[in-house]
């Protein structure tokens, strides 16, 4: 049954893929694309990858849209002119396609256990986080722990991004709060329910985010998931109050300090482990015994983790919110 | 015994439900009429489907985690919805046709 | 039921070329980026398919020592990184769309590179 309901919507996904790519209004397809990651999200909760539906959930059909969004607002682009069907790409894509469907025949079919994906490493990654760092979720203890080289290149690329975005945005013009009174008032102010639902709603989004954040080495969670959905209250509040507020409790040298803290963090960590007398990013001589050595170690990894991921997307927030569209 | 098919009736009722709303947004003519028809998913069919799961894990920490689930939909939803027809009314929409303006005197 | 033990990789073929299509045919830059994007999640769906294992649950070993099947937590690691990167990224190309827009006041690809061989 289950395996119908994952049919059904992997076809949902194609459907919804060409009317995104076919629809001539922007606005239009941005809405589309955030139903596209739902479904994503719910396909791969049914791949047995919850942390990954999480991730998928918050961050594609949440931050994603958001942008989109706060640049279609900028580009005041809604229509497209379309040039006709174009042969040569249609013929390009087709044949591609058919090479790579004609390549599937050779996988093995979907969930075989003796797929050579199973046979190497992962067993080992199964025994031995149990063993080697007691902790609950696998994904989180090769995340931070077993591969965490990886993920330090994979926050060191958020950050470039992050600054990337304000330096390409940046306008020059003094913070909104020393504008003047004109620019003070915006956002949904006299819109009273959306205020009052969003300010009654805003504390447990962060909490909520908090809790996937420390609770990730026992449940779906971590840092990514955490620094996503408490991005999401931090921009809620900036849609309801007015930029101006937003960037009040949040100013650029803030968020450029949480961008750069999360990854200086996540450096520091492993420097301390080589002063220690380890190798970089080796947890087992940060505490007194390597079990709980690793679990500081991953702990305080996916607190920097979460840092860079907040800053990184509150300032692309900020920095497509905050200019104004060209003339 | 009882849990199981109340728990199913009510899943069933709720997908129903979920459907109607889908129809409804599709088949009706204006917006503020479509709307009217996705509310039924928002109340309806959230009630009825988490409380039919609700009822499969009677009193245990997921119900709690449910039930929070079940509160903020009930209060982002109908949020949602004014936000959507507030920026409707405001924009273009208008509910009722107005007779055109009287000429200048 | 080869067929359907299938099915994800030739959907995964399927929203790969849509997404290819949308970049190198349509001229709109947003159109692109949206296509850039379904591309990005269709090699997502690709990995997490590899990772299933039937009958297996998600990787969170809750008592360890019991014999249980799981999946394989390899590749949702990887993709896990691999989302969040994406829409960095995503988030700097907008950056760099709107910036075109201020400086040729069109988001349309024949019309920049007319107003660029007219320079």
């Amino acid at each position: 049954m289950v395996t119908l309901f994952g049919l059904v919507l992997l076809t949902l996904l194609v459907v919804t893929a060409v009317a995104i790519v076919i629809t001539p209004n922007l606005f239009v397809a941005v809405m589309l694309m955030s139903i596209f990651s739902l479904i994503m999200a719910a396909t791969f909760f049914i791949l047995d990858a919850a942390d990954v539906a999480l991730t998928e959930a918050a961050i594609g059909a949440g931050m994603s849209t958001i942008l989109f969004l706060g640049a279609l607002a900028l580009l005041a682009e809604r229509e497209q002119r379309s040039r006709g069907r174009q042969w040569l790409p249609l013929a390009v894509v087709a044949l591609t396609g058919f090479t790579l469907i004609y390549a599937t025949f050779d996988k093995p079919r979907l969930g075989d256990p003796s797929a050579p994906v199973h046979q190497h490493v992962a067993p080992w990654y199964l025994e031995q986080t149990p063993v080697l760092m007691e902790m609950s979720n696998v994904v989180t203890a090769v995340l931070a722990g077993f591969r965490a080289y990886d993920t330090l290149g994979e926050v060191l690329v958020i950050l470039t991004a992050g600054l990337g975005v304000m330096l390409i945005l940046a306008s020059g013009r003094p913070e909104p709060s020393r504008r003047g009174p004109a620019a003070v008032a915006g956002g949904l102010r006299h819109h009273l329910i959306p205020r009052v639902v969003g300010q009654l709603l805003i504390p447990f989004i962060v909490l909520f985010g908090l809790y996937l954040q420390f609770h990730g080495e026992f449940g779906p969670g971590g840092g990514f998931q955490a620094g996503a959905i408490i991005a999401v209250g931090i921009v809620l509040h900036a849609l309801l109050e007015g930029e101006a507020a937003g960037r009040a409790i949040l100013p650029t040298r803030v968020l450029v300090g949480l961008m750069a803290g999360g990854a200086l963090l996540f450096c520091a960590v492993g420097i301390a482990g080589m002063l220690l007398g380890g190798n970089f990013l080796d947890y087992a001589v940060l505490a007194a015994n390597p079990v709980a050595g690793q679990q500081l170690g991953i702990h305080l990894v996916e607190a920097g983790v979460g840092i860079t991921v907040t800053g990184t997307l509150v300032a692309a927030f900020h920095a497509f919110a905050d200019r104004e569209p060209a003339a | 015994m009882i849990v199981d098919v109340l728990s199913f009736v009510m899943l069933a009722l709720g997908g129903f439900f979920v459907f109607l709303g889908g129809l409804g947004a599709l088949r009706l003519p204006d917006l503020y009429t479509r709307m009217h028809a996705a509310s039924l998913t928002d109340s309806f069919g959230t009630i009825l489907t988490l409380g039919g799961i609700m009822l499969q894990s009677c009193w245990s920490l997921a119900t709690v985690k449910l039930l929070t689930i079940l509160f903020f939909l009930m209060m982002t939803g109908p949020t949602a919805s004014y936000a959507l027809a507030n920026a409707a009314l405001l924009s273009v929409d208008d509910p009722e046709p107005h007779p055109p303006p009287a000429t200048e005197t | 039921m080869t067929l359907f033990g299938l099915y994800n990789y030739w959907v995964f073929a399927l929203l790969l070329m849509i997404g290819l299509y949308a970049v190198i045919a349509k001229p709109n830059l947003v159109k692109k980026l949206l296509g850039l994007s379904i591309f990005q999640s269709a090699v997502f769906l690709l990995y997490i398919s590899m990772a299933k294992v039937e009958g297996g649950t998600a990787p969170i070993i809750q008592h360890a020592g019991e014999p249980q099947v799981f999946s394989n937590p390899l590749p949702h690691v990887l993709i896990l990184t691999a989302i969040v990167v994406g829409i960095s990224t995503i988030a700097l190309g907008l950056a760099i769309v709107v910036r075109i827009r201020e400086e040729y006041g069109t988001i349309e690809e024949n019309e920049i590179q007319a107003r660029d061989r007219d320079r």
